[in-house]
Parts: C-alpha cells; structure tokens; sequence
C-alpha cells in the first residue's frame, strides 16, 4: 500500500517505514517559538537542565505578539529571549521583522518534505511550502531543543480537491472560511490534510498559506499543498534552489477525499463567535462596522495588500470605521512601499502598524470598545480575542474588509470590482 | 490511586484558550498571576465558582485555538482538580498531560451530569461517578506511560526523575 505525504515525511524522519496510527519518535528539521509560548519555553528548558540546544542554528525565537512592548512584563520577556538566544545560538527576529510564521518562512527554515513544530497552534502554515509543520505547547518545545526529537502518533489524512475557477471577488480566504464551515471547529480533529485540484494549483504560495494556516481551525494537525513550479520560485526568491517536493503515492489510503467545485463560491463571512460560524455573504443582514483590520499571519502577505489596495484606492474610509492594517513582515512593509500601497492605505485614512500580531490577539494597537464590531482579515474570531470580550468579531478576506471599510457595513466586494 | 471528588462546574462546546486565558495576559509565566484571569472573558464569576465546584465538566473540542500552555496551567492553577470533557482540541490535550493536569473524554457522563453533582473521578481506571444520582460512566483509562506523567505533576517532573534515575 502508498504512502500519504505526511506517511513520506514521518517514515523519513523516523528512519522507519511508518503508517497512520503508528506512535513514533521523529527527528525535526526546525523550531518555532513566539514571544508569548517561547519564555515559558524557556522556564522548562531550564528546570529541565538544559545545557544546550540541538542545531541551535535551526531554532527561531520571534517577538511578534507584542512588538514593541506594550508594558514592562512583556519587555522583560523580550529580554529574556534575546539572553537565550544569545547563548544558545539560536535565530532569533530582528526587532519589528514580522510575524513568526511569515518570518519563519521567510527565511527559508520551513523547506518541502522537513518536519517542523512551533510553540504556535499556527506553525501548519508552512504546510503551504509542500512540509509537515503544526503547533505543540511550550513543555514540547522545550523538550524538542533539548532533545532534536519529538513523539508524534502518524496522522491518518483526509485529502480535499479544489476544482474550478475562482469567480470574481472570492480568493483563497473564502475557500478556507467555507471549509471551516463545512467541517465545523473539530472535524479534521487529529487528521493531515492533503491539498490538490487545479484551484490550489492556481493559487500562488501566499494564497495557500491563507489556506494551510486556518487548517487549525478544524483541528486538523497539518495541512499540506503540492509541489510544484511556485513552491521553487518561492525559493528562489529568498535565494534557496529547492528542486523536488514530496509527492503521495498514487495508491496511498486516505481516511476520506473529498472534492469542492468553487466556480460558484460567494464571499464567505464568519459571524462571532466561533470560526466555523461561516455565512455566504449574501445571506447575511446589514451589519454596520466600527473596525476594520487587514494583517496578520492569515493575511498579512504582499497579495493581500495587494487585494485591499485595490478597493481601497482613491477612496476614503467611512468616518466611522477605524481601519488598520499590519503586514504581515518588513520585507513585504518594504515592498508595499516600492508598490505604492502603503501610500494608498494612508491617503484612504487608514493606519498602518509595524508588522505583528498585536490587534489580532489583542495585546495593543487596535483593541476594539465594548459592543463594537469588527471585520478583521485573521483567523479567529473567539470572545475577547482582540482584547475586548465585549466586542463582535467577523472573518471575512482583505477584499471584503476593504470593502466594508468604506461602505461602513459588512459589503460584498464585488460591488467595488469591475 | 488517582480518585478525584468535587462538585460539577459546567461549561458548553468550543471553549477555546482565548477564553480561557486571553493573550493580553501572557506577560507572565506565574502560574499563580495567570490563574487571576482564568475564564473571565466567558464567566467573571469563574474563580469564586472553582472554590466549591472543581470538576470542570465541559463539552466538544474543549481547549480548542492557540497552543498557549498557560491555558492548562492557569485551570490547574485556579484548583480544578480534573476535566471531563466529550472531546478536548489536540494540543490542549497534550498540553494539558504535559502539565499535569488529569483530564479524561467521557461523552455519555458530560450529557448526563448537572452542574453542582457531586462526582467521583477513579482516574486509574477510567470511571466516573455521579455521586448525586448514582449512575457510573465507564472509559478507557490513559495507559500507565501517560497516568505515570500526570502523576509526577507533568512531562518536567516526569523527565528530570528519568535523568536523575539514568534512565
């Protein structure tokens, strides 16, 4: 019988031949952890006497939740990384350079076929990169660079085709919003997920990495897109020349494959407060907004500003809407800024922040008052996720926040796109 | 012997880290600090509750969204002795064993126990007992490897015990 890719990946990490339900120990390539899991991390890596870290050179500390410190206990948590990683040896952020998994990415620790954990229930973002990555606790981490090693039970996967072509206005945050209405917040509990069908294939690596990072949000461990001729160019541009991906086998068992036509998906919103809580937009009533946010590791890429900016330029922002928007890292802040769209963004009244995590999980820099709604491009929408458990919070893709930002209501996009 | 008695404190489905302990608190690692906010974005009154009822008793996809180990540790922290659940999210699950904190899926028990029962946790052989009406509920117990690690209080205790042993 085949292999499943998250069955290649495991079996060459365990040097074993391993299937789905197997509990082995694994070899890792490389460790995440952010600035709000990595100092309990830490804590454990010393309480367990650790002395050193396996191939330190493959660990990357970030400071991205809260950055630059909104108050003194967070300071001295960045304190304590940057002295870790010091004498560790570990990678560790510049200041301000962008959420951990776009970092992550960015500097190429996440390459196809590698076995990566993060201390982030979003480290499955880099599945977009044809890998096996998904999010542990600080306990783990800590273990992990004490050790290099893990215990993983093989996942069984579930395999999803995409077919069709995109209709106008619906981008790849609409396909996962509507997958996590599909499945609900716990039905890919445990399971790899496997990504094929000529929409993935259409789609560029920001636009699956949209996809892959909300797998978590159907619990599924891991989600994993193709290989292909974007997967190389991906890393070539970061100066890394990656020839060969992992592949299933062709009679690999999956636990089940389903098949999506997209050609008729709508804009799809998620209303508070759980994330399978996904509507087509047209279904939903007229919902006056006061906040509009565009970032985070969801979709806070160079194609998602992209998207906004399109709506948003030469218009103004409705007077009561406050719109902020983060990039998701300074490359892509520099290269909005080479484009034109950060210019675009300021001239249509919004503010844009230093790349970060901050207005999406509430630590500083948007936090919504008290019976406010929001429309925010991120990838949770939980009671008092942005630091008000008294405000409302609606997923939707950068096309719809834009558009909703000026009409000053939750607006199907495609009312601004010709 | 694991053998937990309290009394039921009941919550729904997908109660995510979120709630359980928001971000904005995540400036400190004390276990102590984070128990102060534990639960209060869903139930300001959480941590008066826990005093008498502290079995938590919860529905599907308990723990589900950020990877945040605090999330256990402020439960554990705020004097919950153990949680029933009909499904926890993965890496709660995990995290919560790493931590130390007993937690067991009995679906049937969740449904059939209310909130203020006074309940029996035999965790070693994975049977719950709802004291106030008499009816037991019957699960697969953790194998020794994991109960060994909840015993030691987490994965830490459990480890450093292996080392200092040359095991």
């Amino acid at each position: 019988m085949g292999k499943t890719i998250a069955e290649k990946i495991f079996s060459n990490h365990a040097n074993k031949d391993v299937k789905a339900g197997d509990i082995i120990i694994a070899k890792l390539d490389a460790l995440m952890g952010q600035d709000g899991t990595s100092p309990l991390a830490i804590k454990v890596f010393e309480e367990l006497g650790g002395t050193r870290v396996i191939n330190p050179e493959k660990v990357l500390l970030v400071m991205d939740h809260s950055v630059p410190p909104p108050n003194e206990g967070v300071a001295n948590l960045h304190k304590l990384m940057r002295e870790f990683a010091e004498k560790y040896g570990t990678q560790i952020t510049e200041f301000g350079e962008g959420v951990c998994h776009q970092v992550f990415m960015e500097r190429g620790l996440a390459t196809p076929g590698s076995l990566v954990i993060g201390a982030d229930s979003h480290t499955c973002t880099y599945g977009a990169l044809n890998c096996f990555s998904t999010g542990v606790g600080s306990s783990e981490l800590a273990a992990a660079m004490y050790t290099g090693k893990l215990w993983f039970k093989v996942p069984s996967t579930v395999k999803i085709n995409i077919n069709g072509k995109l209709p106008k206005g619906v981008v790849s945050k609409d396909i996962i919003l509507y997958l996590v209405g599909y499945f609900k917040a716990d039905g890919l509990t445990y399971k790899a997920i496997e990504f094929d069908g000529e929409t993935i294939r259409d789609l560029s690596i920001d636009g699956r990495a949209t996809i892959t990072n909300m797998v978590v949000e159907m619990g599924a461990k891991a989600g994993i897109m193709p290989f292909d001729e974007k997967t190389k160019e991906f890393f070539k541009n970061i100066g890394i020349v990656i020839n060969n991906g992992i592949e299933a086998d062709k009679d690999a068992e999956y636990e089940s494959i389903y098949n999506f036509d997209i050609s008729n998906l709508e804009p799809q919103v998620a209303l508070p407060h759980t994330v399978d809580n996904v509507y087509p937009i047209s279904q939903i009533e007229k919902i006056k907004i006061h906040e509009a946010f565009i970032g985070t590791c969801t979709n806070g890429r160079l194609e998602d500003l992209r998207y906004a900016a399109q709506i948003l330029k030469g218009k103004k922002v409705n007077k009561n809407v406050k719109l902020i928007i983060t990039p998701a890292s300074k490359r892509i802040y520099m290269q909005a800024l080479k484009e034109g769209l950060i210019e675009t963004f300021l001239n249509a009244g919004a503010v844009v922040t230093n790349p970060g995590c901050g207005p999406c999980v509430g630590t500083h820099q948007g936090v919504p008052a008290d019976g406010e709604n929001v429309i925010s491009t991120a990838n949770r929408n939980f009671k008092g996720r942005m630091g008000n458990n008294k405000a409302l919070i609606h997923l939707a893709s950068p096309l719809t926040v834009a558009a909703s930002a000026i009409k000053g209501e939750i607006t199907d996009p495609r009312e601004f796109l010709d | 012997m694991m053998v937990f008695r309290g009394f039921a404190l009941k919550y729904g489905d997908n109660i995510d880290t979120d709630v359980i302990i928001p971000a904005r608190y995540l400036n400190t690692t004390d276990p102590k600090e984070l128990s102060e906010h534990c639960m209060e974005d869903l139930d300001l009154d959480f941590k008066n509750k826990v005093k008498e009822k502290n079995i938590l008793v919860v529905g599907e996809n308990f723990g589900c969204g950020s990877s945040r180990e605090h999330a256990p540790i402020a439960i554990k922290a705020s004097g919950v002795q153990c949680i029933i659940a009909k499904s926890f999210a993965r890496i709660f699950y995990r995290n919560a064993i790493n931590i130390g904190l007993p937690i067991l899926e009995v679906p049937e028990a969740v449904d059939k126990i209310n909130e203020g029962d006074e309940i029996e946790v035999d965790f070693d052989n994975g049977i719950v007992k709802n004291i106030s009406t008499g009816e037991i509920f019957k699960t697969f117990p953790f194998p020794p490897l994991i109960q060994e690690i909840i015993k030691k209080g987490g994965l830490i205790n459990f480890a450093k015990e292996r080392i200092k042993g040359g095991k």
